[in-house]
C-alpha cells in the first residue's frame, strides 16, 4: 500500500517525521474516561479569557448604571467626563438613540404578548437598578471608571414595581406606562382530560392537595463575569466581536439585526469562556454598545463586567410563584394536575425570557401517569433585572413543584412517598409513553435507577433510624428526601420550537475535515464554556472513523472557522451537536468507502470498514486505512470518475424528539432543632442519561449540577427591597456555597439508551440542578413534618427553619404528628400554605 | 510610585499609580494574564497567587504593597514543562471544568499543602473556603488536592479518575427489573 500512496505524492522528496502520520486506532473510545484536552491550558494559565485580549490602541468602555429601580431621565450631561484626561468619548442613551437599536427577544410566546422596546442604553426611563444610562470610553480601565463619576444625571423618581402579585392587581403602578398593563402574556395550556371534570367525576374518592411554592430569584454567578472586545476595520465596516458568550452564532445574527451591520461583516469569537449556566445565553446591551461605539470611533473597544455589575446587569434566574394542585383517588392513583404560575420577567424581555416558564409547562407531570393537566402562566413585568435561562430554565421549577407536592400528597394519604411514586410512574415496559402534557417519552427505567439508589442510600436503614430517633425525641431531626425526576433535553426539534413561536430552529451543525496526514479537524456549532466538548467530540470522531483520539482537533466558538451553529444550552450539545458530528462521520465514511473500493479494485459492496481500516471481503491482504484513503483523496490522482476530491463532510442535524434523562436522587439531612441549621448527611443519586461518552465528564456535570440545586435549596436568594434595590448585590451578600458548605455526593448510573438518536445519548448538563433542589427540600420537610410544618420557603436558611419549628410567640412546636409513613398523617390537610 | 517585584522568575520595575491593585498591575501592566478576576469584594479567590510563598488574593493588595516581593502566578508554577503535582492532580481528578477559578484554586491548594501536608477531606474543604467554584461542586477539587498531597508526601498520587484502557462494553439497565 505504501507504493500506492507514494505514487500519489512527490514520492520520497518529503522526509516524514515519525509523528506526522497516525498510529492505529486502539478502539473503545465511547464510554472511556479520557483526560480532558482542555485542561493543559487551564491549569497552566495559558487561557484566552475575553478580558485577556489586548489589541493595539485598545480603549476601555464603562457603563453608568441607574441607581434607581424606576425613574424618568430628565437629563444626562457627559461634558465634564469628556474634560478628563484620557477620556476619548462619552455617550448618553439619547446620543446613541439612532444607532443602538433594541435588544432582541426571540420568543414571543403569544401573538398578543406585550413586548416593550429595550434600548441598550435607556433613553427616557430607567426600569431597574443597573439599567445603563451612559457609556464612557477611555484609554485605560481606571480612567474609564473614574469618568463615570463625572457624568451628571437628573432623575425624576417613579414608583418601583417589585411584587408580582401587586403588579397585576387593579390600579398597580406600571413598569411600561405606555403599555397600560404589567401583564406581559397569559399562556393557557390544557392537555388530556378536563381537570375540573376529572376531579368532579371522582366525587368523594378524590383527594386534592394544594400548595403555593415560590421559586426565589437566583443570580447565575458564572465565575468569569461577562466581557466583550470589538475590533473594527472601520474603512471596510467589518468587525470582530470577542464575547464571553455561550452563543457566538446566535449573537452574530442578532448583532446584525440590531445594528444593521451586515451579518457577513461581523465575525463573532467566543474565546475561552468561564462558565455560563444560561447567563451567557443572551444578547446583551454591552455587546451592542461596544460594537456601535467601536464603529463610531473606529477603535477597538473592551468592556469587562465587574461582579457587582454582573449581579445587576446579567440576567437573573427563576422567580416564579407556583400555585399547584394535585388530585388523586384515595388509593393513591393520580387523576390530574393544575398549575397556576406567575413568572417574573423583570423590566424587559431578554432573548428568551418569556419562554422559560413555558419550557417548564411540559415538565410538571414529570414521570407520572395522569389523565388531566391544566396549566396557566402569567408573565409579569417588574422593575427588576430581566430574568432568563438559568441552568434548567423552567424545568427545575416544574420538577420542584411536582416532587414537593408528591410528598405532600403522600402525607395526606398516609403513604410512603416512594411507594406513591412507584404506584404512579411509567413502568419501563410502557415506553414509549405519550404523556398527558403532549410529549412522548422515548425510553426510561425508573425502577432500575430507584432500586440502585435505594441500595446505595440504604433507604430502609435510614427510615428505621428515623423512626427510632423520632421515638426518642432526638433534638437532631433526621429527614429523608426523594426526587425522582425527568427532564426534556436536546433542545430541540425545530418543528416543535416553531409550534411554540420560538424564533429559530433547534438543529446543530458539524463539519469533519480530513487532513492529508490523516489527522482530523472537527468543527461544531455547539460552543463550550467549560463542559469538555473538545474531549467528548474527539472521542465520538475517533470511535466513528477509527482514528486515534489524539489525532482529532476540535474547532469551536468562531463564526469564521465553525460558521454554523445554534450553540450551547438546554443540555443539547451531545444530544444534538454530538449527533451532528456522528452523522458527519457517516458521510466521510461513505465517500472514503467509495474511494477505497476504487483503489482496492473491489466492488463497493464488498468493502467493509472496521477500526479505521477498509478491507475487501474474501481478500484479507487488500486493506487500506482511512488515513491512506485521506492521503489518496488529497492527491486526487486516482479517484472514481466524477468524484469530488475530498472526504470533508457537513451535517446539520435536527432532532426528531427531545431526550428524557431521568434519575433518582436521595438526600438525608440532619437539622439541629435548637438552631435550625441544616446539614446534608448523605446525598446519593443514580442518573440515567442514556449512553455515556465520557463518564468522568458526566460525573463532573452531575456534581456541579447538584451543587447549584443545593444552593437554591439552602443558600441563595436575590433579595430586592421595597424600592427595588438588589440588597444581595455582591458576593458578600449573595451566598454562593464554598467547599465546606457542600457534602460529598455518591453518584451512580443506570443506562437506558435514548431510542431517538443513533448514539442513544440523552444529555446531562442540567440533571443535577433539576433533581437536587426538591431532594433537599423534601428531606427538610420530612424532618419537620411531625411538627406540622408544611412549607418552608427557599432558601431554607437556619432562621426560616428555626421559625418554622416555633409558634408565633417563639415557643417550640411539639412533634405531636410523630407518625411515620404507613399511618395517617395528623397534620397534612389540603389547601393553603403555612 | 516605583515598584519592583519578581514575578514568575522575572524582575520587573515599573511606575504605578498608588491605587493600582496588584492584580491589575500584573494583568494590564505586566501582561501576566494567567491570573483572572472574578469579583470585586475579595470573595471568589480567582485572583489568588503566592506572594513570598503565601497565598494572597491579588485584588485585595495594592501593587505598591507588593514592592520587593517575589510572586508566583499560575504561569510560573510549573518547572519548565513539568507541572506542579497540584496542577497534575487537577487534570487527573477532573478538578476543573471551565477553569476560571482554577489558577486561584491551585495556588490556594499549594499554600494549604505547604502548611498542612497531610490534610483530611474536611481540612481541604475548609482550607479552600475562600475560593469559589461554580462548576464542580468541589468534590473533584478536594480529591485533586488530597491526591497531590499524597504525591508530595512521597506516597504517590491517589488512583486517577481516568481510564487509560479502552472502555468496557456497555451494560444496559433497560430490559430487566
Amino acid at each position: 500500500m505504501t507504493e500506492q500512496l507514494d505514487a500519489g505524492l512527490v514520492a520520497g522528496e518529503i522526509a516524514e517525521h515519525p509523528d506526522a502520520l497516525s498510529k492505529p486506532y486502539a478502539g473503545g473510545e465511547l464510554g472511556r474516561g479520557r483526560r480532558r484536552k482542555e485542561d493543559a491550558k487551564l491549569v497552566t494559565g495559558q487561557t484566552n479569557w475575553t478580558d485577556n485580549i489586548t489589541l493595539p490602541g485598545l480603549l476601555h468602555m464603562t457603563v453608568l448604571r441607574s441607581p434607581m429601580a424606576h425613574a424618568r431621565i430628565v437629563s444626562v450631561d457627559v461634558s465634564a467626563a469628556l474634560e478628563l484626561p484620557g477620556v476619548i468619548a462619552a455617550y448618553s442613551g439619547a446620543d446613541l438613540a439612532d444607532v443602538q437599536g433594541a435588544l432582541p427577544c426571540a420568543w414571543p410566546v403569544t401573538a398578543e404578548m406585550v413586548h416593550p422596546d429595550h434600548p441598550p442604553l435607556a433613553v427616557d426611563e430607567v426600569r431597574y437598578v443597573g439599567d445603563g444610562v451612559a457609556v464612557v470610553v477611555a484609554r485605560d480601565r481606571y480612567t474609564a471608571v473614574d469618568a463615570l463619576e463625572a457624568i451628571a444625571v437628573e432623575y425624576e423618581q417613579l414608583p418601583a414595581v417589585v411584587d408580582m402579585e401587586a403588579a397585576i392587581a387593579e390600579g398597580a403602578d406600571l413598569v411600561h406606562g405606555d403599555k397600560g398593563t404589567n401583564t406581559c402574556f397569559r399562556w393557557p395550556f390544557a392537555s388530556g382530560d378536563n381537570y375540573a371534570e376529572t376531579v368532579a367525576a371522582a366525587g368523594d374518592d378524590a383527594v386534592v392537595v394544594k400548595r403555593r411554592f415560590r421559586q426565589q430569584r437566583l443570580l447565575p454567578t458564572a465565575i468569569e463575569p461577562r466581557g466583550v472586545v470589538v475590533a473594527p476595520i472601520a474603512a471596510a465596516d467589518e468587525y470582530t466581536v470577542y464575547s464571553a458568550t455561550q452563543i457566538p452564532h446566535i449573537l452574530r445574527v442578532m448583532l446584525a439585526l440590531v445594528t444593521g451591520i451586515g451579518e457577513h461583516k461581523i465575525r463573532v469569537i467566543a474565546p475561552d469562556v468561564g462558565g455560563g449556566f444560561g447567563s451567557k445565553l443572551n444578547v446583551y446591551a454591552e455587546e451592542v454598545l461596544a460594537l456601535v461605539v467601536a464603529k463610531k470611533l473606529g477603535r477597538p473597544i473592551k468592556w469587562t463586567e465587574s461582579r457587582s455589575e454582573n449581579y445587576q446587569a446579567t440576567i437573573h434566574g427563576r422567580d416564579q410563584i407556583q400555585d399547584i394542585e394535585i388530585a388523586a383517588t384515595r388509593d393513591g392513583t393520580l387523576l390530574g394536575l393544575k398549575v397556576e404560575l406567575l413568572a417574573d420577567m423583570g423590566a424587559y424581555l431578554q432573548l428568551i425570557t418569556p419562554g422559560i416558564p413555558i419550557l417548564g409547562a411540559f415538565m410538571y407531570p414529570a414521570i407520572y401517569k395522569m389523565k388531566a393537566y391544566d396549566f396557566h402562566c402569567t408573565g409579569v413585568f417588574t422593575t427588576k433585572t430581566p430574568t432568563d435561562a438559568y441552568r434548567g430554565a423552567g424545568r427545575p421549577e416544574a420538577t420542584y413543584a411536582i416532587e414537593r407536592i408528591m410528598d405532600e400528597l403522600a402525607a395526606e394519604l398516609g403513604r410512603d412517598p416512594m411507594d406513591l411514586r412507584k404506584q404512579n410512574w411509567i413502568r419501563h415496559e410502557e415506553f414509549p409513553y405519550d404523556m398527558v402534557a403532549g410529549l412522548t417519552y422515548d425510553s426510561g427505567n425508573y425502577e432500575a435507577a430507584t432500586e440502585k439508589a435505594e441500595q446505595m442510600f440504604d433507604l430502609a436503614g435510614l427510615r428505621a433510624e428515623q423512626e427510632r430517633r423520632r421515638g426518642d425525641n432526638d433534638p437532631m431531626l433526621l429527614g429523608i428526601g426523594i426526587s425522582t425526576f425527568t427532564e426534556m433535553c436536546g433542545l430541540a426539534p425545530s418543528r416543535v420550537l416553531g409550534s411554540l413561536s420560538y424564533g429559530a430552529g433547534g438543529w446543530e451543525a458539524a463539519q469533519i475535515r480530513m487532513l492529508p496526514t490523516g489527522k482530523v479537524e472537527v468543527t461544531s456549532g455547539a460552543t463550550p464554556h467549560g463542559q469538555g466538548h473538545h474531549t467528548a467530540w474527539s472521542q465520538i470522531v475517533a470511535d466513528a472513523l477509527g482514528v486515534p483520539f489524539e489525532d482529532v482537533e476540535v474547532v469551536t466558538g468562531d463564526t469564521d472557522s465553525s460558521p454554523k451553529g445554534m450553540d450551547t444550552y438546554g443540555s443539547r450539545s451531545l444530544v444534538v451537536g454530538g449527533i451532528a458530528i456522528h452523522k458527519a462521520t457517516g458521510k466521510v465514511l461513505e465517500k472514503a468507502k467509495r474511494i477505497a473500493a476504487h483503489l482496492l479494485e473491489a466492488a463497493e459492496g464488498d468493502v467493509e470498514f472496521s477500526g479505521g481500516t477498509f478491507s475487501v471481503k474474501g481478500s484479507p491482504e487488500a486493506t487500506m486505512t482511512i488515513q491512506q484513503v485521506a492521503l489518496a483523496t488529497f492527491a486526487a490522482h486516482n479517484l472514481p470518475d466524477g468524484m469530488e476530491p475530498t472526504l470533508d463532510s457537513d451535517y446539520v442535524y435536527d432532532p426528531e424528539n427531545f431526550s428524557y434523562p431521568h434519575g433518582t436522587h436521595l438526600c438525608a439531612v440532619e437539622i439541629d432543632s435548637e438552631t435550625g441549621f441544616t446539614t446534608i448527611r448523605k446525598y446519593v443519586c443514580v442518573d440515567d442519561i442514556g449512553r455515556i461518552v465520557n463518564p468522568v465528564i458526566v460525573e463532573g456535570q452531575v456534581h456541579g449540577g447538584i451543587a447549584q440545586g443545593i444552593a437554591q435549596a439552602l443558600y441563595e436568594e436575590a433579595v430586592h427591597d421595597a424600592e427595588g434595590n438588589l440588597t444581595t448585590g455582591s458576593l458578600v451578600d449573595y451566598l454562593v456555597p464554598a467547599a465546606p458548605d457542600l457534602p460529598h455526593f455518591d453518584t451512580g448510573r443506570t443506562e437506558t439508551p435514548s431510542t431517538s438518536n443513533p448514539l442513544g445519548v440523552k444529555g446531562v448538563g442540567e440533571a443535577g440542578t433539576i433533581a437536587s433542589t426538591p431532594a433537599v427540600m423534601n428531606a427538610i420537610h420530612d424532618a419537620l413534618r411531625p411538627f406540622g410544618v408544611r412549607d418552608i420557603a427557599m432558601p431554607a436558611t437556619p432562621e426560616r427553619v428555626w421559625r418554622a419549628l416555633r409558634h408565633d410567640d417563639g415557643t417550640p412546636r411539639d412533634a405531636s404528628g410523630t407518625v411515620a409513613y404507613g399511618g395517617p398523617s395528623t397534620n397534612a390537610t389540603s389547601g393553603g400554605t403555612s | 510610585m516605583r515598584v519592583r517585584m519578581k514575578v514568575d522568575g522575572v524582575v520587573y520595575e515599573d511606575e504605578v499609580e498608588p491605587r493600582t491593585l496588584l492584580t491589575h498591575h500584573l494583568r494590564d501592566g505586566l501582561g501576566r494574564v494567567g491570573t483572572p478576576i472574578g469579583c470585586d469584594t475579595s470573595n471568589c479567590g480567582s485572583c489568588t497567587l503566592l506572594v513570598d510563598g503565601e497565598s494572597v488574593k491579588s485584588c485585595s493588595v495594592l501593587a505598591v504593597q507588593a514592592d520587593g516581593t517575589e510572586i508566583t502566578t499560575i504561569q510560573g508554577l510549573a518547572e519548565g514543562s513539568t507541572w506542579h503535582p497540584v496542577q497534575k492532580a487537577f487534570q487527573e481528578h477532573h478538578g476543573l471544568q471551565c477553569g476560571y477559578c482554577t489558577p486561584g484554586m491551585i495556588l490556594a491548594a499549594v499554600d494549604l499543602l505547604s502548611h498542612n501536608p497531610d490534610p483530611t477531606e474536611d481540612e481541604v474543604r475548609h482550607g479552600l473556603e475562600g475560593n469559589l467554584c461554580r462548576c464542580t461542586g468541589y468534590q473533584n477539587i478536594v480529591k485533586s488536592v488530597l491526591s497531590a498531597a499524597s504525591e508530595m508526601r512521597g506516597d504517590g498520587p491517589l488512583p486517577g479518575s481516568f481510564q487509560d484502557a479502552p472502555a468496557e462494553s456497555h451494560e444496559t439497565a433497560g430490559a430487566s427489573s
